[in-house]
């Protein structure tokens, strides 16, 4: 039977599926950061059960951490003993933790892979729903709850129900101005938060076979906004290329069998799909999110919608609200939008070539007066070659704050935030109201993006810099 | 986990779509090491004022929805973070049951987890348990997942499906770790398979 990819990785990781019960999935690979763990740690210790394999575990601090001030003490005293307990939990289960001092300290989602800890075919989880992030390796990752996190401590499986299939084809080439971020975007746009529910999407086509393996990462990580359970890319060259030598990458002879595996894994030409999104690339202008839900985005061209414009009464209700709320007129020009905010970093943009790419719009600039511009970089080693390549003089000439890594103001639970009213332009993942702060409203960019509109004050179509 | 027992309990009316997890627990109450204590801040951006008072205009805030432990809620429900503190808020704030037409995945899963039943009803459906909420606020309905049924005093009853496993857990309350050990053996062999076909994995 020919099968796709996500079915390859399924069968072979299938223990057992007993008459009546979820069929139980063998879990390669669990990552972990401070927030989603303390709960699974303490109920593993109450039922006195042990972590099955310490190897399969990578951890982080990231959610909770401060970007700057870091030889200082945690401010926040409940930020504080959760980073302890972490630390804690780790030395106890003789697990393998990059701590707030470590040199390999950052995102989870930036951290794994610059260590090779994901390989093609494996299943990744993680108490955090950006962990779709790895199926750029063509990994089978997904995002789990705390009960889930100590299930997978204990067990080394989880029970799960099989997802559909959707491909998604994006044709074409991408424009030089576009990212994989506006496609990431564009696909949420055109299916909704919700259009992937209950899927696992594998990204195809010329489009995709070009981005980098960043990009593929940035693709792969906006797999949870469409709702879908994972996003898978198919390993080839670039993949190997980027694995080849790391740390946690097979040696020797093991490479070879690796690699004969990793081959066998991409989709069988003919393999069907429950469904099937095809995009065209050259049509993807930079995109900018206008509303609380990933999905209300549009081009940089584009005009802010009016509530009229939607013909499902849902929709149309949800625009309204989003629109009082983000304190936006229908019809405003993108352009036209004034920021206070510029956030570039997190899993979903914190990685080398965002901050490269930012960097080149940035060059030369001075962040608009009243901004305030931040760049974050996704880990201490993104830092550091960020430095070797001189990114951060950059930066730091046109005006940012150049920071440690870490989740930031993402999901701002370390302190860095929006005031109520102030408008962000940001490289991250999430528009939700309260998001960067109570009361603060968010536009999703690319790292570019984000960049022309610390130095101009507002959205630019960075298509006529 | 407490066994889910059938009930008739009062349904409270929540009419927003694409509710996420940062509304239903933002981020600033994340940081506890603990289960316990989240629903003292469920919905909090909606529910309090800046002050810390109630916010009269929310919905839940109405006395008349005192107690309900059924929601009922609009499309794609609990979206975005993978956050079981969501889950956790609802069930300590004394919810079991959730009514809508769809939930996303993480979300539905972690309700599982403690013992809450998301119940996946059609458009029409949710927009009649709406209307007669609307219409008689405060009224209750007998769920009974035994039965797979739900019933309203107002006519408005439906049978809905579930995954029979999960039914079984529910109703029995059992832990789901405790089930998967008892396939301990089937574990170990596919572990020792997997070292043979997989060698780099574990060096």
């Amino acid at each position: 039977m020919k099968k796709t990819m996500y079915e390859k990785i399924w069968d072979s990781h299938l223990v057992v599926e007993a008459e009546g019960q979820a069929p139980l999935l063998y879990v390669d690979r669990h990552l972990m950061h401070e927030v989603t763990s303390p709960q699974a740690f303490e109920g593993l210790k109450l039922s006195g059960r042990k972590v099955r394999n310490p190897h399969s575990i990578l951890a982080t601090m990231d959610h909770c951490v401060p970007t700057k001030d870091r030889d200082k003490p945690i401010a926040d005293p409940i930020a504080k003993k959760q980073i302890e307990t972490m630390a804690d939990n780790c030395r106890d289960n003789g697990l393998n933790l990059y701590d707030m001092k470590s040199p390999n300290n950052g995102v989870i989602h930036v951290v794994v892979p610059e260590h090779g800890f994901v390989h093609p075919g494996m299943v990744v989880v993680c108490g955090d729903s950006h962990t779709a992030t790895h199926g750029a390796f063509g990994a089978l990752a997904f995002g789990i709850g705390t009960s889930e996190v100590e299930h997978v401590m204990a067990t080394q499986t989880l029970p799960q129900k099989k997802s559909k299939t959707m491909l998604v084809q994006i044709n074409g080439a991408l424009s030089k101005f576009s990212s994989a971020k506006d496609i990431a975007l564009a696909i949420i746009g055109k299916i909704g938060t919700a259009g992937g529910t209950g899927y696992v999407i594998e990204y195809a086509g010329s489009a995709i076979k070009d981005l980098t393996m960043e990009g593929r990462m940035t693709l792969c990580n906006m797999a949870i906004e469409a709702g879908a359970r994972a996003g898978l890319v198919a390993p080839d060259e670039k993949t190997y290329e980027y694995l080849k030598g790391r740390e946690f990458a097979p040696k020797g002879a093991d490479w070879d069998k690796a690699l004969a595996y990793w081959q066998s894994l991409p989709s069988d030409p003919d393999a069907t799909f429950d469904c099937i999104i095809t995009l065209d690339a050259a049509e993807i202008a930079p995109q900018v999110s206008w509303g609380t839900s990933p999905e209300q985005v549009i081009g940089v061209d584009a005009t802010v919608p009016a509530p009229e414009s939607f013909s499902d009464e849902g929709k149309r209700k949800a625009c309204e609200s989003a629109l009082t709320y983000m304190g936006l007129a229908p019809n405003t020009k993108i352009t036209d939008i004034p920021i206070d905010f510029v956030f570039i970093g997190s899993c979903t943009n914190g990685r080398i070539e965002d901050f490269r790419i930012a960097a080149e719009v940035a060059k030369g600039t001075k962040v608009a007066p009243g901004v305030t511009a931040i760049a974050v970089p996704g880990s201490y080693h993104v830092k550091e070659q960020a430095e070797a390549e001189g990114l951060d003089k950059i930066f730091i000439e046109a005006g940012w704050e150049w920071r440690d890594p870490g989740c930031s103001m993402c999901l701002a639970m370390n302190g860095d935030e929006l005031k109520k009213g102030q408008r962000s332009a940001s490289t991250s993942n999430r528009n939700f109201e309260g998001r960067q702060g109570k009361g603060g409203r968010t536009h999703l960019v690319s790292p570019a993006m984000a960049a022309a509109a610390a130095a101009a004050g507002h959205f630019v179509d960075i298509r006529n810099l | 986990m407490e066994p889910y027992n059938k009930h008739e309990s009062i349904a409270a009316l929540m009419n927003r779509s694409n509710v996420d997890t940062d509304q239903i627990i933002p981020k600033q109450f994340l940081k506890k090491v603990e289960r316990s204590g989240f629903g003292a801040h469920l919905f909090h951006d909606w529910r309090f004022n800046d002050d810390g008072s109630d916010n009269a205009e929310f919905e839940l805030n109405k006395p008349i929805f005192n107690g309900a432990k059924v929601l009922v809620v609009g499309d794609n429900f609990g979206c975005g973070s993978s956050r079981e503190h969501a889950p956790w808020a609802i069930a300590d704030y004394g919810f079991n049951t959730i009514i809508s037409t769809s939930y996303a995945d993480i979300f539905y899963n972690n309700c599982f987890k403690n013992g809450i039943l998301p119940i996946v009803v059609s458009k029409e459906q949710l927009d009649t348990l709406m209307a007669e909420i609307s219409a008689n606020e405060g009224v209750s309905f007998v769920i009974d997942l035994a039965e797979q049924k739900v019933t309203t005093p107002g006519g408005n009853g439906f049978t809905f499906d579930i995954d029979p496993f999960r039914k079984g857990n529910l109703l029995n309350g059992l832990d789901d770790i405790g089930l998967t050990l008892l396939h301990a053996d089937k574990i170990d062999q596919y572990e020792q398979g997997h070292k043979q076909s997989y060698p780099w994995l574990w060096a």
